[in-house]
């Protein structure tokens, strides 16, 4: 057998609390493709970010071409070809394209000046955009003008660009239009035949399928199995991931009979900042209204519109028939109207704070006397959500952002449906959840749909759009384009999205 | 680029109003004076925007200043030739900041907490070091030092050797050749991109492979260096500096005249050629005052709400094209 490219042996690492790996060992050979694959919190993330020198290993050893290396931080692995391109936080957004293309490794004249050849510098990195399907005349875009996918296509570029040996993608395509993705299998190919070794981390079990050699599955930071190419099936990845079979993944134990009153009602809304086209719709009390839509269609801006987050400048929005003013999510949280935001670390949480904090927050004024808030009462409200919601947390009083991605999102869920909802609106309700909290999440939506609540869910991830929805709108380009009902299918669903008509 | 042409009409209308206010206003002498003003506040604006774009504030730049023409003038009555003693005062700037840098990313304290703390403690220094001093006492100890000073007076304030009348305003001079030197950085080599990357976003700049601490430090040194330079101009510019008021609050200024050339205080932000813009519309505005017989009570005032008023246009500005885009 050959020098494997990159070896990890019983890598182990301890944070205070938690310990994130026990003893994770893979091998990836030059030019294979392997997706690490497992529940958030089963240590993928810090496993690559070992590989990627972002942590040190308490212990095992971590072998490149056979030799090990201790990486004391990012800055050895990217000069010894070892590239991580993260979710987040890789791109400067303040300067151009072509200045993060070259970050940290500019073309320069001058010696110890290092004068920018910008005239270098813009041939390479138009060679770099034409790879990765990007037009040209971003070179000199600012970074914070782009679109999410293509940022993302900016990071990919950039790794291209270095002597690339290992390439490590933690959920590459979660921020990438159908299109995009293809081009991104497209580079991945590419890669694969240049002898560079890729480390693919997914939550998309069909996207695995695509594109990976071989799966490597962690659960609770331990090797929990591995498939080859041809034994990679949903129900084998997923078996492996929760380390048991999952019956009833979309439950549709609620009956929408599409007839009930429409609790929220749309008539002609616009906002400021959004297009010029206006939106009607209702939802019904006890139905699952589905909302798809390709990345940046405007679905997300006109639900922060209804939450009070956007000015709304003409028509009407309607709750129980009666006209509702929302000038901030103050007027809906009030009305009962409340929402589960797409970025639950930004909008969702305050994560520096704990579980109970943020149960807490949105319901002081009901747990508060003129004295303050009545500690006891408190707690109890605390302990029955974490209960019914099976947060696993070790008490309330754990900072929130030390849960797993699929915890925190139950800590939203919770702070809302203690006000007791009228209205929910999920946007991306299960992004970045492992699959078994995104089980009980499921179950949850759906027993709220079941209790009479009007629940409004946005969504990119197509399985969870046709497995929950009782009825589904598609927007494109800011403009509702249609109604689907019955009979949902994929085909359907994206002829509007992308700009057809029903048939 | 629309954040200058901001700050541009401001000084437009500002040079108007001034020259139109009084008919000596206008003259060469009173302009000649406000441009020696306006470059020894755009000489600390330099420093104060740089240390803005990395993403951090130096409070102590007053300070420095006052320590730093303090000291100057002690190290001469010490007998300390007036050519060796600009760069000691350099270097004394230079090691303010990098304990400043030190401090800030070795043992990860808050900016504006170093700093902060930076200015009493330097402040406390110039008293220490000594109480008023100026360039007669200084000749009067060592007459031989006479030439040497009047040489610097003349090369750095633009002040005729023999009577000391204002002829040219070389501290603007020097403010545009500074300019020059930090616009070549900013603008042109791998380390200004650093430091635009490290103001936004440090993290993206670490995984880039920049050695985020090493630019941080190097950024404080040339900002307290640029403070103690500045000192020297003051002790040459005054009959005399005292040590509890000389540099006063002047950080306040370097800061003000980095904001109103465009540095957002968020980081990440900023041009050399907005700098010196931005620092030289406090002096115009001071020198308006004066002429229309103001007390000099109301500048605090008008420095105040010129830039609350600079500030809330460029929001409302930068709301609209937020909106259109």
């Amino acid at each position: 057998m050959p020098t494997p490219r990159l070896q990890v042996t019983t890598a182990r690492k301890e944070f205070p609390g938690v310990i994130a790996l026990d003893g994770v060992s893979l091998t990836l050979a030059p030019g294979e493709v392997l997706a690490v694959v497992g529940e958030n919190g089963a240590g993928k993330s810090t496993l690559m970010k070992i590989v990627a020198g972002v942590y040190q290993a308490d212990a095992g050893e971590v072998l490149l071409d056979g030799q090990p290396i201790h990486f004391a931080g990012p800055g050895d692995a990217v000069a010894a070809g070892v590239i991580l391109i993260h979710q987040e936080l890789n791109l400067a957004e303040n300067l151009t394209v072509l200045d993060n293309l070259f970050l940290g490794r500019e073309v320069t004249t001058g010696g110890g000046l290092r004068v920018l050849n910008r005239r270098v510098m813009a041939e390479r990195a138009a060679e770099l955009l034409k790879r990765v399907g990007l037009p040209a005349d971003r070179i000199s875009a600012r970074v914070e003008s782009l679109p999410p996918g293509e940022k993302q296509l900016v990071e990919i570029a950039r790794a291209l660009g270095t002597d690339v040996r290992v390439l490590i993608m933690d959920e590459p395509t979660s921020s990438l239009t159908q299109r995009e993705t293809e081009t991104l299998y497209e580079v991945i190919a590419a890669l694969k035949a240049a002898n560079v070794s890729v480390l693919y981390i997914s939550h998309r079990l069909a996207e695995v399928k695509q594109c990976a050699d071989r799966v490597v599955v962690l659960r609770d930071g331990r090797n929990a199995g591995e498939l080859a190419k041809a034994d990679i099936t949903h129900d084998n990845l997923v078996r492996l991931m929760v380390g048991r079979d999952l019956k009833q993944f979309y439950p549709k134990t609620h009956k929408a009979t599409g007839d009930g009153k429409p609790v929220l009602t749309l008539q002609n809304v616009r906002y400021r900042g959004g297009p010029d086209i206006p939106a009607s719709f209702e939802v019904r009390a006890g139905e699952i209204l589905g909302m798809a839509g390709l990345v940046g269609a405007g679905r997300t801006e006109l639900s922060e519109a209804v939450f009070g987050v956007r000015p709304v400048t003409a028509g009407e929005i309607l709750l129980n028939g009666e006209p509702l003013r929302v000038g901030s999510p103050a007027d809906a949280i009030e009305a009962g109207v409340l929402l589960v935001p797409e970025d639950r670390r930004l909008h969702g949480l305050v994560l520096a704070e704990s579980v109970g904090f943020n149960i807490s927050l949105p319901n002081l004024a009901q747990i508060s006397s003129r004295f303050g808030v009545r500690r006891s009462e408190e707690a109890e409200l605390h302990k029955k959500w974490i209960e019914r919601l099976r947060v696993k947390t070790p008490s309330a009083a754990q900072p929130v952002g030390l849960l797993s991605g699929g915890n925190q999102q139950k800590v939203v869920y919770g702070k809302w449906l203690a006000r007791g909802p009228k209205v929910l609106i999920l946007d991306e309700p299960t992004r970045g959840v492992d699959v078994g909290a995104k089980a009980e999440i499921y179950a949850l939506i759906d027993e709220l749909a079941g209790n009479g609540v009007a629940v409004w869910m946005i969504t990119s991830d197509m399985e969870e759009l046709l497995g929950m929805s009782d009825r589904v709108v598609v927007m494109h380009e800011g403009r509702i384009a249609g109604e689907l009902r019955g009979g949902l299918t994929e085909e359907a669903v994206m002829r509007l999205a992308t700009g057809g008509t029903a048939t | 680029m629309t954040r200058i042409l901001g700050v541009l009409g401001l000084l437009v209308v500002l040079y108007t109003t001034l020259i139109t206010s009084h008919p000596k206003a206008g003259e060469p002498d009173n302009l000649i004076s406000v441009a020696n003003l306006q470059g020894r506040f755009g000489i600390i604006t330099l420093g104060a925007a740089l240390v803005i774009i990395v993403g951090g504030i130096d409070l102590s730049i007053g300070a420095v200043v006052g320590c730093s023409a303090v000291l100057f003038g002690v190290l001469m009555n010490k007998g300390v030739h007036p050519f060796a003693a600009v760069p000691i005062v350099i270097l004394f700037g230079a090691t303010v900041g990098l304990t400043n840098g030190s401090l800030i990313t070795r043992l990860k304290l808050q900016p504006f907490l170093v700093t902060l703390c930076g200015m009493f403690v330097f402040r406390g220094f110039a008293r220490l070091l000594g109480g008023t001093l100026g360039q007669a006492s200084v000749i009067e100890g060592h007459p031989e030092y006479k030439d040497p000073i009047r040489t610097l007076r003349h090369l750095l304030i633009g002040k005729d050797p023999i009577d000391g009348e204002l002829i040219f305003p070389a501290q603007f001079i020097l403010l545009i050749v500074l300019a020059g030197l930090v616009g070549f950085f900013l603008h042109r080599t791998a380390y200004g991109r650093y430091w635009y990357a490290i103001g936004h976003s440090e993290l993206a700049a670490k995984y880039a492979g920049v050695n985020v601490s090493r630019q941080r430090v190097v950024i404080y040194v040339v900002c307290s260096a640029l403070a103690a330079l500045t000192g020297v101009l003051l002790f040459l510019d005054a009959p005399s500096v005292q040590s509890d008021n000389a540099g006063f609050s002047w950080e306040l200024y370097a800061i003000l005249g980095a904001v109103l050339g465009g540095c957002s205080l968020r980081g990440g932000e900023g041009t050399a050629v907005g700098m010196v813009l931005g620092a030289m519309v406090l002096p115009v505005l001071e020198s308006l005052v004066n002429f229309r017989g103001d007390a000099s009570d109301v500048i605090p005032v008008v420095i105040g709400l010129t830039l609350l008023i600079g500030a809330i246009v460029d929001e409302l500005i930068r709301q609209r094209s937020r909106i259109h885009r």
